[in-house]
């Protein structure tokens, strides 16, 4: 899953090539009901990306709970692996899902280097 | 010192896989077969499966098989002994395959043969019941095999796999006169979290249940489009 994260985020930077984009954060939202554990997501990204373009950036994951909709009421449920994942209010086996099969990258917070403005006077102090 | 900016991008997670799978997909529509992905946790019958299946179905439809495995070529060359053209893509420590591997498996498979000869592709993917499920290759099908011996419980400690599938085989059914294991709660659990999905039960061993699972394979090489796609560049 890193792995396919960080091949998206390449096709992401080529869109700005040939600049550099230095990103900061990048905000994922991820279902309940896939096969992410977020945790070890943002473990296996701070080490992925040592040593890359993406060193030091951050990954932010907002977790998007699983929300079905009963196809006999209509009404949305949190489905319940307890409960067999059935509508509580029908007992209907989990046809329709709301939420929560969400792996989406959110959005991405960069920027590009801006030369330093040199100063307008040397510095009176020599030794500083 | 950078200036902040921020892209929305709403761009799914799996992209660059699902843009590699996509173009899978487009190979086998144009060479008009049929691709199904075969999954499961390890030990579950894929294997077993396949050594029915291709045996039985050999004098029907032309086949071939990409075998994906960690570190051995033990299922390859048990399949490869029915006489079917096998290509195993060893994955090394990834635990299930993934769209570029399936692509590269294909070329493999093009040096031995031409796919449009071909009516079905299996992809036995690796034992896994949790991270194949998100990985499209590209396949028309996904197929998902829960033994009974692996309890009635699997269907809901690992929805997604079997929210995804098409199809669960229900396999080594044989073993239930010896098993605590009730095969209509297996049945059950399986449809309360994927409600459209076909059942099948089946035994590799003693064949049980397998005309009615090659009656399924039969329908869904039917359901292909006729005209066969263009690749594109």
């Amino acid at each position: 899953m890193t792995r396919c994260l960080l091949l998206s985020m390449h096709e992401w930077k080529q869109q700005h090539a040939p600049r550099e984009p230095r990103v900061d954060r990048v905000h994922l939202e991820v279902g309940s009901f896939t096969c992410v554990e977020p945790d070890q997501l943002v473990v296996t990204w701070s080490d992925a990306v040592k040593g890359s373009w993406l060193d030091g950036s951050e990954l932010v994951i907002e977790s998007v709970p699983l929300v079905g909709r009963c196809v006999r009421c209509q009404a949305t449920y949190s489905p319940d692996p307890a409960d067999g994942f059935r509508s509580p209010c029908c007992q209907h086996p989990m046809e329709e899902i709301v939420s929560g099969r969400e792996l989406r990258i959110r959005s991405v917070a960069y920027g590009f280097e801006t030369a330093t403005t040199p100063p307008t006077a040397p510095c009176p102090t020599p030794a500083c | 010192m950078h200036m902040p900016l921020e892209d929305t991008l709403g761009l799914n997670l799996l992209a660059a896989n699902q843009h590699r799978a996509d173009h899978n997909r487009e190979h086998f529509d144009a060479w008009n077969l049929l691709c199904l992905n075969v999954m499961s946790s390890p030990g579950a019958g894929k294997t077993s499966l396949l050594e029915r299946s291709l045996a039985a179905l050999a004098g029907r439809w032309a086949m071939a098989v990409l075998e994906g495995d960690m570190t051995t070529l033990l299922d390859a060359e048990r399949l490869e002994a029915v006489g079917i053209p096998v290509v195993p893509i060893t994955t090394g420590r990834a635990c299930h395959l993934d769209a570029a591997m399936v692509s590269g498996g294909l070329k493999l498979l093009q040096q031995r043969l031409d796919p449009s000869d071909l009516d079905l592709l299996w992809v036995e993917n690796v034992g896994n019941l949790v991270c194949p499920a998100e990985f499209a290759i590209g396949e028309h099908r996904k197929v998902a095999l829960l033994s009974v011996t692996e309890g009635d419980d699997k269907p809901l400690k690992y929805p997604v796999m079997f929210r995804e599938a098409d199809c669960v085989l229900i396999t080594k059914v044989d073993l239930l006169p010896h098993l605590p294991v009730d095969v209509e709660r297996i049945e059950a659990h399986i449809r309360q979290v994927n409600p459209r999905c076909a059942v099948f039960r089946l035994s590799a061993t003693s064949g049980e249940g397998f005309d009615a699972w090659h009656d399924w394979l039969a329908t869904q090489l039917n359901s292909l489009p006729t005209t066969p796609a263009l690749i594109p560049a």
